[in-house]
């Protein structure tokens, strides 16, 4: 849990446009160790912008800043664009939301998995081809075979993802960003994918960077949340200790939730305050 | 559906007990899509039965057909059978204006239901046009007002609203022709949590308000256990039990599937779903 694997300081991201500058992410430090670090915030919050940044994949014209991103003790910010292809998709992966928009739709996902993993290792195409159908087998696909032969189109949702995570993790990352990964699933293959991609991070000691709305799923699933608004990170606390919460926006997420458990008649609606956006950012970082 | 079959293996149809005060009743509603070979049975024998001034709520995942089931009863489907009451007179396959003055929906995704080159005021004002409604000024002031929008709105378009507000604009669009039963098909699910909570409120306000009847479809548990009355729980086009709200809060659901289902959206354990 100690030994830090990344660590995020005074990180910016901004968006020029007619009407001035628009600073998505504002000065937000935070690390992450062999652990689960959720990031929670409603849309808008710089959550995804966050996830992106630490792979430099923010676009243009937006532009990103910070004082250090340190990843194995080395600087992202001074890697050029070809060490970062080294970086992405084989030290830190990334799992986006939907697997309809992030595979291939004209090849096979057998040779999407295998890609990823000949660009990475010198495996050749008979191991690249034996260790895809053996992580396919790790996410739990009934019938790797087929899977393998199969295009994107012809799995469901929940295949699709995890698929989708079998290739984000065989090149043993040893950090995954996972953003809104199972928003597009039912609640109950969203359970199956959240348990397959828990055990896969916990057997290989990974850390995992979980990005979601929803405050509930992460409580649950993670061992530290970091709670954004309007750019910044305006508190953290483990997981554990949620319902104790102080700031005043994490507690109106919290009550504005309904629940099954205990009914209430109305549900509290959140009143924003312009001084949390003008407040500083809480330092994540442990 | 991989591993959901095993979840569903006392299912049951449920039959709905014959009463007179039932404001909508559905009776072995089958929907089918496609022609010849192609045939496929969307939803397959519903019966529901909505009370006068209740609200109900049909949970289930994506393609168990509780959308299908809230087109047909709008009639935005064609192709089914079986029998839709509203005040214990049968509706047909062609539905006249009376109809819309009676049933109105109000749908998932607030930035595709709306009418991007309309201003709010046209779009409130075209129904009441077409039924030939007086005093559409007033009408459309009040409708604003009952939403929590306020006149400033009227000429607006859709993007210069907020995702909220858009869905707040939609809500209104359907109390215009003064309805009693409200379809609701997932009104809050592209909306954030603290708008979720905006939204669901409104919907308690306006139906003490307007005495109205609800029909809700969401797969989100949480959303029905506050709205609702009496929830069915739908999977692969069938109805597999139907509860009150009590018994889902006190987690005693009689099928297996259910019960997974509340499971799920109580949050991630490991225990649970771990060893699947």
């Amino acid at each position: 849990m100690s030994d830090t694997l990344l660590s995020v300081e005074d990180l910016w991201v901004r968006f020029p446009t007619r009407s001035g500058t628009v600073d998505a992410v504002r000065g937000i430090s935070f690390s992450v160790g062999r652990e689960r670090v959720g990031i929670v915030g409603e849309s808008g919050s710089g959550k995804s912008m966050t996830g992106r940044s630490i792979l430099r994949l923010i676009r243009s014209p937006g532009q990103m800043e910070a004082k250090s991103i340190m990843f194995n003790g080395e600087n992202l910010l001074d890697y050029s664009e070809r060490q970062m292809r080294k970086i992405r998709g084989h030290q830190i992966s990334m799992v986006m939301q939907d697997p309809k928009f992030s595979l291939n739709p004209v090849h096979t996902v057998g040779k999407q998995i295998c890609e990823a993993l000949r660009l990475h290792t010198k495996a050749s195409r008979r191991e690249a081809r034996q260790g895809a159908l053996e992580m396919l087998e790790a996410v739990q696909i009934r019938n790797p075979e087929r899977v393998f032969d199969s295009y994107p189109h012809e799995l469901s949702g929940g295949m699709g993802q995890r698929v989708m995570i079998a290739m984000m993790l065989i090149t043993d990352p040893k950090l995954l960003i996972a953003d809104e990964p199972t928003s597009a699933l039912d609640v109950t293959v969203q359970m199956k994918v959240l348990a397959i991609m828990d055990k896969l991070v916990q057997e290989r000691g990974m850390g995992l960077i979980f990005i979601s709305h929803d405050l509930n799923l992460v409580s649950s699933f993670c061992d530290r949340i970091i709670i954004m608004y309007a750019g910044r990170i305006v508190e953290t606390c483990k997981a554990s200790e949620l319902h104790n919460a102080t700031h005043p926006y994490t507690r109106g997420l919290l009550n504005a939730l309904p629940r099954i458990e205990e009914p209430k008649g109305r549900l509290e609606a959140l009143q924003r305050q312009d001084s949390w956006k003008q407040e500083a950012s809480v330092d994540a970082r442990v | 559906m991989p591993g959901s079959d095993s979840a569903v293996m006392e299912r049951k149809p449920w039959v709905a007990e014959a009463t007179k005060d039932a404001r909508l009743e559905i009776k072995d509603l089958n929907v089918y899509f496609g022609e010849g070979a192609d045939r496929f049975q969307a939803v397959k024998n519903v019966s529901v039965k909505v009370q006068q001034g209740g609200s109900f709520g049909i949970v289930g995942e994506s393609g168990s057909g509780k959308s299908t089931v809230l087109r047909a009863v709008c009639g935005l489907v064609e192709s089914w059978d079986g029998e839709i009451d509203i005040d214990g007179a049968p509706v047909s396959h062609k539905r006249d204006k009376a109809f819309a003055r009676k049933i109105q929906m109000v749908f998932q995704d607030p930035y595709a239901s709306l009418h991007p080159r309309h201003t709010v005021d046209r779009v409130l004002s075209e129904p009441l046009k077409l039924h030939g409604f007086d005093d559409v000024d007033g009408r459309v002031l009040r409708a604003l007002d009952d939403v929590g929008l306020g006149a400033d709105f009227r000429f607006r378009y859709p993007h210069q609203l907020s995702g909220g507000q858009r869905q707040r604009v939609a809500v209104a669009r359907a109390l215009m022709l003064e309805p009693e039963i409200l379809l609701l098909d997932e009104p809050t699910s592209a909306l954030d949590v603290s708008v979720q909570a905006e939204i669901l409120n409104l919907f308690a306000d306006l139906r003490k308000e307007h005495n109205l009847t609800y029909v809700m479809v969401t797969h989100d548990l949480a959303v029905v256990a506050h709205m609702c009355d009496e929830i069915a729980v739908m999977q692969h086009g069938e109805v597999v039990e139907v509860m009150d709200v009590e018994a889902m809060r006190s987690s005693t659901p009689e099928t297996a599937y259910t019960q997974e289902l509340l499971k799920a959206s109580m949050g991630y354990d490991a225990e649970f779903f771990g060893d699947s």
